[in-house]
């Protein structure tokens, strides 16, 4: 199956990513054969085989919802790109 | 007495209690060593000297008190003991900064599980060390910031993912460090560069406060220089955490009470999938020898088959790239991180954010895993890796039926050289080809060293067991650990 830049383009778009075209044309070469790679796993017949999340057996795990000690909003802040002290700031998103 | 800095952490111990040094010397004396080595070496991104000479002095009238009461010996075993942290850990009021350019300023607003259990304990933070970003790697050069060296060759890598964790403890700049495995992150560059890595089950360590690469993987280990130090350093981490619910609720263990120098009527299995094809001559001999060494000291050996693992390694890039893909999509330049400064409107922030902050391996790994989840894939990829898992954990159950525990090369070849492989992301993908059959399963497994190569470069072996069998795995690696020093 052949990965074309078309679809790198889709999905790097569905990701988030802005690509240059050279990366768009590394990224493809390279999915082709990380597939290629990939498609091996079709050789292991899996029929009757149910499939696994994770390695252990643990099903819905709850705790207690108790009120307890949160983040400091200070601290959190600091780390935001942009805020007034209080929220995120972001651009506009409604005209 | 050996140089301070070559002690592992049970010998710095032991010189508290003997007076032989103080929590300062000890911490003076690796960042003297961090002066004048990491320079060629490279491991840390981040120094904590001036918190870890305050807490040092703490620590010293602590230990000076004891030693007065005669109460030194209820102290934690790990405490005045300086470590490493692997830079994907959070650590309050200090960096994390997954060695990604999209976290470079980032500082952590609370502690890992695992850092809040060491600090209680009374270890010193040396710093926080470099990995490839995100954990995805196996060599250590995917680091967005600098590219760390293997102590033993400079012009080796260490191996990665946990590449700097290793390379500070096997260059002498930490005793004991962190590391985290996701797909061999762990034992991967304690083969490469000579030390003692465990990756434990998964479940066994909270994952709280670890930066999320893929979930249903990743696991936190103990790196040190011997086998009783990996158990020293198991025990201050390992327990149930409410704040991972992945975390396993199971009885507090003693490791250390597992060394014990003795494998009789022990059996061990060899699993053949693990000695075919693209093995250096080298690393299959000194594995062989090390299993012959086993069976001399009075185990029993035997070999299996573990077929599903030749697709393991499809199986491992499919699940842990989907998980990432998802993982990290959190990474949008609103709450934290770096935020690009060309935009117009809120689409460009998430998009030129992360194209300008994700390093190309990163990027490949969420390109790869958007795909095998997008629709008209996610039957063939996602959900067929999904069944092989189930396949992978039965084929290992079955042989754990039959052995308590299987040897198994950790990497296929010694330590490579720096760029050789960085043009090739397949060839560098291969090199996890015996380590990620564990994760998939989520069983335990620790790298001990057990030979060199013709070029003096380390080799490792895996002792691999069953879910929560870290004691017989200890147990294993500390005899064989025990026969090689005589």
């Amino acid at each position: 199956m052949e990965i074309t830049k078309k679809d790198i383009e889709h999905i790097a778009n569905l990701s988030m990513l802005n690509l240059s075209e050279d990366e768009v044309d590394g990224y493809a070469k390279d999915m082709q054969e990380i597939i290629a790679f990939a498609n091996q796993i079709n050789e292991i017949n899996t029929d009757g085989l149910e499939e696994s999340a994770f390695a252990l057996d643990s099903y819905n795990v709850f705790r207690k919802d108790e009120v307890r000690e949160s983040f400091d909003r200070e601290l959190l802040m600091q780390n935001a790109p942009s805020s007034n002290g209080v929220a995120y700031q972001i651009p506009p998103v409604i005209e | 007495m050996k140089n301070i800095t070559k002690l592992t952490s049970h010998e710095i111990r032991e010189g508290y209690k003997n007076k032989d040094f103080t929590v300062k010397e000890v911490v003076e004396s690796f960042y003297k060593n961090i002066d004048e080595k990491d320079g060629d070496i490279k491991a840390f991104i981040t120094l904590c000297k001036e918190d870890a000479l305050k807490c040092a002095e703490i620590a010293d009238s602590k230990i000076s008190e004891a030693l007065a009461n005669g109460t030194f010996d209820e102290l934690p075993a790990l405490f005045g003991v300086p470590i490493a942290i692997k830079d994907n850990m959070n650590t309050y009021g200090v960096k994390t900064t997954c060695a990604s350019k999209i976290l470079e300023n980032f500082i952590s607003p609370y502690d890992a599980t695992v850092i809040k259990n060491l600090k209680e304990q009374g270890a010193i933070m040396l710093g926080k060390v470099n990995m490839d970003e995100f954990a995805m790697g196996s060599s250590c050069e995917n680091s967005a910031f600098f590219v760390t060296h293997n102590p033993v060759d400079l012009t080796k890598v260490p191996g990665g993912s946990s590449g700097g964790s290793a390379a500070a403890v096997a260059g002498d700049l930490a005793p004991i460090s962190l590391g985290s495995d996701t797909g061999g992150s762990i034992r991967m560059p304690a083969s490469l560069c000579g030390i003692v890595g465990m990756k434990p089950t998964y479940g066994l360590i909270s994952r709280y406060g670890l930066v999320a690469y893929a979930s249903s993987l990743d696991q936190i280990g103990p790196m040190t220089k011997d086998v009783e130090d990996n158990a020293i350093l198991l025990n201050a981490i390992a327990g149930h955490d409410e704040m991972d619910s992945t975390s396993a609720n199971i009885e507090k263990k003693d490791y250390t009470k597992a060394l014990i120098n003795d494998v009789k009527g022990l059996k061990i299995g060899v699993p053949e999938e693990f000695f075919g094809e693209g093995i250096q001559k080298e690393v299959k001999e000194a594995v062989e020898k090390a299993i012959e060494k086993l069976k001399s000291l009075g185990a029993e050996v035997g070999t299996c088959s573990l077929a599903a693992c030749k697709v393991a390694l499809p199986t491992y890039y499919i699940i842990a790239d989907a998980e990432a893909s998802s993982n990290l999509g959190r990474f949008d330049g609103i709450r934290y991180g770096y935020r690009t400064k060309n935009f117009e409107n809120l689409k460009d922030i998430y998009k030129n954010t992360r194209s300008e902050g994700f390093g190309k391996e990163v990027k490949r790994r969420i390109i790869l895993g958007t795909y095998v989840l997008s629709a008209g894939y996610y039957d063939a990829y996602y959900k067929k890796a999904q069944k092989v898992r189930t396949l992978i954990k039965k084929q290992f159950d079955d042989a754990f039926s039959k052995y308590d525990v299987l040897i198994a090369p950790v990497s296929p070849t010694t330590a490579w050289n720096i760029g050789e492989k960085v043009n090739n992301p397949l060839e560098m993908y291969l090199a996890d080809l015996f380590t990620v059959p564990i994760n998939i399963a989520g069983i335990p497994a620790i790298s001990i060293p057990c030979g060199k190569d013709n070029n003096g470069l380390p080799i490792g072996m895996q002792i691999i067991g069953k879910h929560f069998s870290e004691e017989t795995l200890y147990r294993v690696a500390y005899t064989f650990e025990k026969s090689r020093e005589v």
